[in-house]
């Protein structure tokens, strides 16, 4: 437990000097969408990572935060602190009420499902044009402040919402190791097994669909008060499958893995400039590769690797 | 302590069970048998609430249990084992008893996340207990072991101490012995009458007649669907159906 304490404190040290080494660069604005996507990429590893069921639908909820808070911030001006828990809550109680029905199914029939709910929430911001402003998206959402200090520039975006993502990351940890976070392990392994020891499935899983959906959301509100601006384009298909890469590129059922999995897809088109396009293809290209030969995901590979080299060279030298 | 009666279970056309009646004493070891076929796993599976029956009621100390699915039956004190032993394999052998705890702790979702002080003794206590069961199950050396790398013998033992930590009043398990070597089962046959011993009712399904004939106080015997006889194991010996059924008619 203390271990676990002391790895996210180094954690929390390492994201609060980061910025130093970027010198408040272009790629600091990078790093506030890691700090987005790290919570999103948390969000759905709860659900899949812990609990073992999959969504395809989760930039869905991203995007109801988002368009909640906007719509309420920009249009009806209403206070962007107060919108958030309420974006987030409502959200929350969606993602509860659609669960109920939804995660009845399994494999791939929660996966069609999961899919039909995300391409429907895109249809709904693109068609209702009156609200959500339509394909040419919403503009003129204000930024969060505090008293009289805004959260305007990138340097300060990126404290405001490495807080939330580290509050989430911490949050999530806890319930990993917890009476709950065992229980939906447990789920995972074996649903039977768990039911007759008095874990109730249906009611923890559609739950921690919720919770899920909450973490998305307040993500979506950062997002929507960072950008200042959002279009449909940013909460569709594509996206729910760039967020289930990141989540099995980083490791399933690993905290910190969702770290680096937002981390390296977010960083990874910076750097691939040339290769826009095709985005999806490599993303696609990443989880075959990754399923077929790193299933624990980049947060178990590389040590493991690791460990091997040590070993090999260790053995040579022997020999 | 427990009453089945009238159970009919159709499935589809097939009739795998026919009216079934018998009574389990407080505090006994139940031995429930009979040929392939004969409709125990489908019994087991509906006592425990994965089937609901066509006909018949369940009784679990004077409470109609009929329907009711397994995760409400635990806290009613009835958990169950399987015959391919389901264990959380990629939880370690602790966390695995840990989550036998689940009924008797009630930390919420919201509690766990934000640690709230409460949590810590419930965590402690959870953990304790599950050592304890560990140690009584003989694999409290095994506890940091991923559940999934435990030979065959050790999960057995291990799904017996995740049931435990329920601190069921009965349970049941389903062909405890399949799959292990003769001395595991002296082993296992051990660990069931101390079960029995700390006043928990048993009820197995198995084809180990050695181990039937030896531990249990009663019997059982199921045959293409109905109950063909009941009695202590003596009795049971000496019943010419029984023979007849397992051995064939002349």
């Amino acid at each position: 437990m203390k271990k676990e304490l002391f790895k996210f404190l180094i954690f929390t040290v390492l994201i609060l000097v980061a910025p130093l080494a970027f010198k408040g660069g272009y790629l600091m604005n990078v790093l506030v969408f890691v700090g987005i996507n790290t919570m999103l990429a948390i969000a759905l590893n709860l659900l899949l990572g812990y609990c073992g069921q999959i969504s395809l639908g989760h930039a869905g909820f991203f995007g109801l935060g988002a368009y909640l808070s906007g719509i309420l911030t920009a249009t009806h001006g209403l206070n962007p602190w107060l919108v958030m828990p309420l974006a987030a809550g409502l959200v929350g109680l969606l993602a509860y009420l659609i669960g109920f029905p939804i995660l009845k199914l399994k494999g791939h029939y929660l996966a069609m499902a999961t899919l039909g709910m995300g391409i429907i929430i895109y249809i709904v911001f693109n068609e209702s044009v009156d609200y959500t402003g339509g394909p040419s998206g919403l503009s003129g959402i204000p930024a969060l402040s505090i008293g009289s200090t805004s959260f305007d520039s990138d340097v300060k975006s990126y404290y405001l919402v490495w807080a939330f993502t580290l509050g989430v990351c911490l949050f999530s940890l806890n319930l990993a190791n917890s009476r709950v976070g065992r229980a939906l392990r447990a789920i995972h392994d074996s649903e039977i097994a768990a039911r007759v020891v008095g874990v109730n499935a249906r009611e923890l899983k559609v739950r921690i669909f919720a919770l899920s959906a909450v973490i998305s959301a307040l993500a979506g509100c950062l997002y929507a008060h960072t950008m200042t601006f959002i279009s449909p384009a940013s909460f569709g298909f594509n996206f729910s499958v760039e967020l289930l890469t990141m989540v099995v590129i980083g490791g399933l059922g690993s905290i910190y893995g969702s770290f680096l999995g937002a981390a390296l897809l977010t960083l990874l088109p910076e750097f691939l400039r040339a290769a826009h396009d095709y985005d999806i293809i490599i993303y696609g290209g990443l989880l075959m590769v990754m399923v077929m030969f790193m299933p624990g995901g980049l947060v178990r590979s590389v040590p493991d690797a690791v460990r091997k080299l040590v070993r090999l060279k260790g053995g040579a030298g022997n020999a | 302590m427990l009453e089945v009666s009238g159970i009919t279970q159709i499935f589809g056309g097939v009739t795998a069970l026919k009216d079934v009646s018998f009574s389990i004493a407080k505090e006994s070891i139940t031995g429930v048998i009979g040929p392939n076929g004969a409709g125990k796993t489908t019994l087991f599976n509906i006592i425990s609430g994965i089937y609901t029956q066509t006909s018949g009621t369940v009784v679990l100390e004077g409470r109609n249990i009929s329907g009711l699915p397994p995760e409400r039956l635990a806290p009613l004190g009835m958990v169950r084992t399987f015959q391919n032993i389901e264990l959380f394999s990629s939880m370690t052998v602790l966390e695995n008893v840990m989550v036998g705890m689940h009924t008797k702790s009630s930390s919420g979702l919201l509690a766990c996340s934000l640690k709230m002080p409460w949590t810590f003794k419930e965590e402690a206590r959870i953990r304790d207990n599950a050592m304890r069961w560990l140690e009584f199950a003989e694999i409290s050396d095994l506890a940091g072991t991923v559940a999934g790398n435990l030979p065959f013998g050790k999960g057995r033992m291990l799904e017996i101490a995740r049931a435990l930590a329920a601190d069921p009043k009965i349970i049941l398990m389903d062909e405890p012995a399949a799959g292990l070597n003769s001395q595991e089962t002296l082993g296992l046959a051990d660990v069931i009458k101390k079960i029995r011993d700390m006043g928990i009712t048993v009820v197995l399904v198995e084809h180990d007649m050695e181990l039937v004939m030896d531990i249990c106080d009663r019997i059982v015997v199921l045959n293409l669907g109905s109950k063909l006889a009941e009695g202590t194991p003596r009795e049971i010996q000496e019943n010419g159906d029984v023979v007849a059924a397992y051995l064939g008619d002349e």
